[in-house]
């Protein structure tokens, strides 16, 4: 096989590999304007009427509230777990750091099956009601890795005589973390609260065992999909979370495209 | 700056995390790991606490969890085994082929499924390999026999591989672009064929991220029950539908539990093992 | 373990009894508390009686659907039962949720429409322990033969046909425990050497010999459906072309167009008695005590009857269902219930006790254990 055959079919089954990734989504996304109620390929008439409905449909934004606040909330407390987690292991040997990555990883290497129900038995032996509380600490936990490895990531390629030359200065280490170190991991505090936000959006597993009677949005696409009643509305839905977290994707792969460029 | 106060430093800083990781999680694996050693009454669903070793005497006994835990350990196995064959070539591309500006557009497209709906996606795929859904509409239009793969374990096989994909792609990408461009030149400078290259450099060199990327898809393939609930079919059980129903149908903590602890052993050792390839050495 | 549940049973219900007479009812019917937390199986909360509930009532509904007795009774458990405020259990959950102390005692005369009720449902044993009412009797039907007029042309009048090779691959049965029963119902017409005259308590032998016909069976099957909407989606896809159903699954699919036709085989059928009952730990117990007026009403009992394709409790709703529906009460026995009812065998939950004094049958959780290694 000679350079371009061989670089001809590597790009097929790239092409091939990317589609088969796409084309289910992309499925979703066409239903999204089909007319009828019932999802049969082909589609015979094409109408945005899904749209006005799904607006209208007041579970659906309930729902969406829900997710935003639980997402919102997880990440931010998540994002300073992982960052001080990340800045405390830094400069720790390198079998602490492995250990401690190893347990970090824990609530999400774990199927969330088991995450799920060790976290209901966990609040039901405390008789801790299920509510949006339990809900974001599930989510908490399980998005806490995330930060940390990006962070953990940066400060790797951080030149660790940064900080310790503002300490040789006189500076405590909490003012060389503010003003030196912190900066500097913004780009990788802020992609990584990215992923985690999504992350916690769209999880559903966990979320079934810890909320109780809230109804996060990918619980109402469960509820509905397993209904198959209000599958135009699920399209629709989906349709939206996608367009609306295009920026941010490209916003976080900006972000972590430029973390690796300065190293 | 003496050691001790360097060592309070660190310590400070990770108690919130480890604190956190300890009181909700470990402490929800304690309290798990407990109830399997209960019993649940079957009228009133009220637990009882008393010690026994029933739940597991019955998962020993009865073939029924062999099957399934075996079912569920070679899937998950397969799809990890397909999902790497799968990611190379397109991982390969976005790493090594294309400028900066194609690459972050790559990037986004296969990141762009993650954000969506993994319930939706999994609805897709009903509406694909259904009797009457759009594949066999091309298969027809085409001439072709029809397929049958829908509710089948085939159809599992399939749409857990998709799921999954981007979460071994995203490893493999950065190992492969970790590889240093002088130790592909020095290889091909030195005679090497592409093949012998790819075979002696790059693909020891991506290890890690191969490793990394399995235990996302080795782990949550093994622990699913959402997918084999929408298009797994008669004999389609996941250890996880066991769980699920176990605790979200016929309210046995206990059982639930025991059978879960075999789901923990068998990642906990999968875990171990892709550690020792590298699996988390980090970014 | 063993005998726990039968002292549990004989200590329990004295109990419960005792602590029911004291608690207190509630005398009358307050105001609404806005809400209401509805767990329900699917069709039973249908806008077209909720909506105008909450207009008339200012409860806001929130639904959760089901799709057995077993999730039904997880669900209402769940964080300790605090979650909902009424619930519309089968006669095999109805018994468990008492047992569990998992619903309270309903004043039946603050529920005016409780005297047109059918008498077989005023106080049934499900419901109803040692005189005390745990909720109000709304609807029962029973569970059918579905098929596919155009894959299947000759109509079934056998539940073999569930069985039948000729089939496989287009079967779809209920993923539910209590399918055992249909499978012993069948048996004890098959094969009358097993000795089966109740199709919930079953023996040890007894069962072996049913779960080796469900074993049969497995391979035959394209899924085990968890929802009425699984099943729908099976046969509108064409996946599945025959299978055990609720009527309520044949007429959501006719009126989609799909070609379906249900019977009650020859063999007769299992069946549901439902009942609304309302959470221990209700939090809008007034708007739980307005629901079940309201669902208890003629014209809620007939909408509802029509359609789920059920029989209502309530003797006056005939004239509702034959004002919207032409021959539908007839068509539904609402007007000679008795001679009915009694044909069907309702869901119960299967204790150790069987009816003839014997204490060797297998209890619920004998069952589950079965379906799982059925289903494998």
């Amino acid at each position: 096989m000679n350079g371009s055959m061989r670089n001809l079919a590597l790009w097929g089954a790239a092409s091939a590999v990317l589609a088969f990734l796409l084309l289910p989504l992309l499925i979703v996304l066409v239903f999204a304007f089909d007319a009828s109620s019932v999802q049969i390929w082909p589609i015979h008439s094409f109408s945005l009427k899904w749209f006005a409905a799904t607006w209208a449909d007041e579970e659906v934004r309930g729902a969406l509230l829900v997710s935003l606040e639980v997402a919102g909330l997880a990440t931010l407390l998540a994002s300073v777990l992982g960052t001080l987690a990340a800045v405390g292991m830094n400069g720790l040997s390198s079998r602490a750091v492995q250990v401690g990555a190893f347990f970090l990883t824990l609530p999400i290497a774990l199927p969330g099956v088991l995450t799920g129900i060790a976290m209901n038995s966990f609040f039901t032996a405390l008789e801790i009601p299920f509510t949006m509380v339990t809900l974001v600490i599930a989510h908490t936990t399980f998005c806490t890795v995330i930060i940390y490895s990006n962070v953990m990531a940066r400060l790797r390629r951080l030149p660790p005589s940064l900080t310790e030359a503002a300490q040789d200065m006189g500076a405590t280490p909490l003012r060389s973390f503010t003003s030196i170190t912190l900066p500097l991991l913004g780009g990788a505090i802020v992609s990584g609260m990215l992923l985690a936000f999504a992350l916690s959006f769209d999880e559903v597993i966990v979320s079934t065992f810890t909320a109780g009677s809230e109804t996060t949005l990918p619980l109402w696409i469960f509820g509905a999909i397993r209904l198959g009643q209000h599958m135009p509305e699920v399209n629709v839905v989906v349709f939206v979370v996608v367009a609306v977290t295009l920026l941010p994707i490209i916003l976080g792969q900006k972000l972590a495209a430029s973390v690796s460029r300065e190293r | 700056m003496t050691g001790g106060r360097k060592l309070l430093g660190h310590v400070a800083l990770l108690l919130p995390p480890f604190g956190w990781l300890t009181v909700f999680y470990l402490g929800s694996l304690f309290i798990l790991l407990l109830s399997a050693f209960w019993q649940v009454d079957s009228m009133s669903g009220e637990m009882i606490h008393e010690w026994t070793l029933d739940n597991f005497r019955v998962l020993v006994t009865d073939e029924t969890y062999r099957i399934i835990a075996e079912r569920t350990i070679g899937i998950a196995a397969l799809v990890t085994v397909t999902d790497i064959i799968l990611a190379w070539p397109l991982a390969y591309v976005i790493a090594r082929k294309v400028g900066p500006r194609m690459k972050l557009f790559l990037l986004v497209l296969v990141a762009l499924p993650l954000w969506s709906s993994m319930l939706a996606r999994i609805y897709a795929w009903r509406l694909i390999l259904g009797h009457d859904g759009v594949l066999n509409w091309f298969l027809r239009s085409a001439g072709l026999p029809e397929q049958s793969f829908a509710f089948t374990n085939v159809a599992l096989w399939i749409v857990f591989t998709y799921l999954w994909l981007p979460f071994m792609l995203m490893p493999l990408i950065s190992a492969i672009e970790r590889i240093p461009a002088s130790l592909l030149d020095a290889a091909g400078d030195m005679g090497a064929t592409p093949f012998q290259t790819f075979r002696t450099v790059i693909f020891p060199l991506a290890i890690p991220g191969m490793a990394a990327g399995s235990v996302f898809t080795f782990a949550v393939t093994l622990g699913e029950y959402v997918t084999p609930m929408l298009v797994g079919g008669a004999g389609s059980e996941f250890i996880g539908n066991v769980v699920y129903s176990n605790v979200g149908v016929s309210g046995n903590i206990p059982f639930a539990a025991a059978f879960s602890m075999i789901l923990l052993v068998v990642i906990g050792a999968y875990m171990l093992v892709a550690r020792r390839f590298g699996a988390f050495d980090g970014a | 373990m063993k005998g726990f549940s039968a002292l549990f049973l004989a200590t329990c219900c004295t109990a419960l009894v005792t602590q029911a007479r004291a608690a207190d009812l509630p005398a009358s019917i307050g105001k609404g508390e806005g809400d209401l937390s509805v767990v329900a199986w699917e069709g039973y909360a249908d806008d077209a009686w909720v909506k105008p509930f909450e207009q008339q009532t200012g409860c806001k509904v929130h639904r959760k659907y089901v799709g057995s007795s077993d999730e039904m009774v997880a669900l209402t458990r769940m964080g300790g039962g605090k979650g909902f405020d009424v619930v519309s259990a089968s006669g095999d959950a109805a018994l468990r949720m008492i047992f569990g102390k998992n619903v309270q005692p309903v004043n039946i005369s603050l529920i005016p429409a409780y005297a047109d009720i059918m008498p077989e449902l005023q106080e049934p044993s499900f419901n109803t322990v040692k005189g005390v009412h745990y909720g109000v009797s709304y609807e029962w039907g029973p569970n059918v033969l579905m098929w596919n007029t155009k894959a299947i042309k000759d109509a079934p009048t056998s539940w073999s046909v569930i069985y039948d090779k000729a089939h496989a691959g287009v079967i779809t049965v209920p993923d539910n425990p209590i399918q055992i029963a249909d499978a012993a119902l069948y048996l004890s017409h098959t094969k009358p050497e097993l000795g089966i005259s109740d199709p919930y308590e079953l023996t040890q032998p007894q069962m072996d010999a049913v779960v080796a016909l469900l074993k049969e069976q497995r391979p035959l099957v394209k899924k085990y459906w968890a929802l009425a909407s699984d099943e729908v989606d099976l046969f509108k896809s064409g996946d599945a072309q025959v299978g055990a159903a609720w009527p309520y699954q044949a007429n959501t699919l006719r009126a989609a167009g799909v070609p379906v036709q249900d019977t009650i085989p020859s063999e007769g059928a299992t069946g549901w008695a439902d009942t609304w009952m309302i959470s221990t730990h209700a939090a809008h117990p007034n708007c739980a005590y307005m629901w079940i007026n309201h669902v208890m009403t003629p014209k809620v009992q007939a909408q509802q009857a029509l359609s789920f394709g059920e029989t209502p409790a309530n003797t006056k709703a005939c004239a509702e269902m034959d004002a919207t529906q032409p021959g539908s009460c007839k068509q539904y026995h609402a007007d000679a219930s008795a001679a009915y009812f009694s044909t069907i065998k309702f869901w119960k939950t299967p204790v150790k006790q069987c009816g003839n004094g014997q204490n060797n049958c297998l209890d619920y959780s004998a069952w589950q254990r079965a379906w799982q290694q059925v289903k494998q």
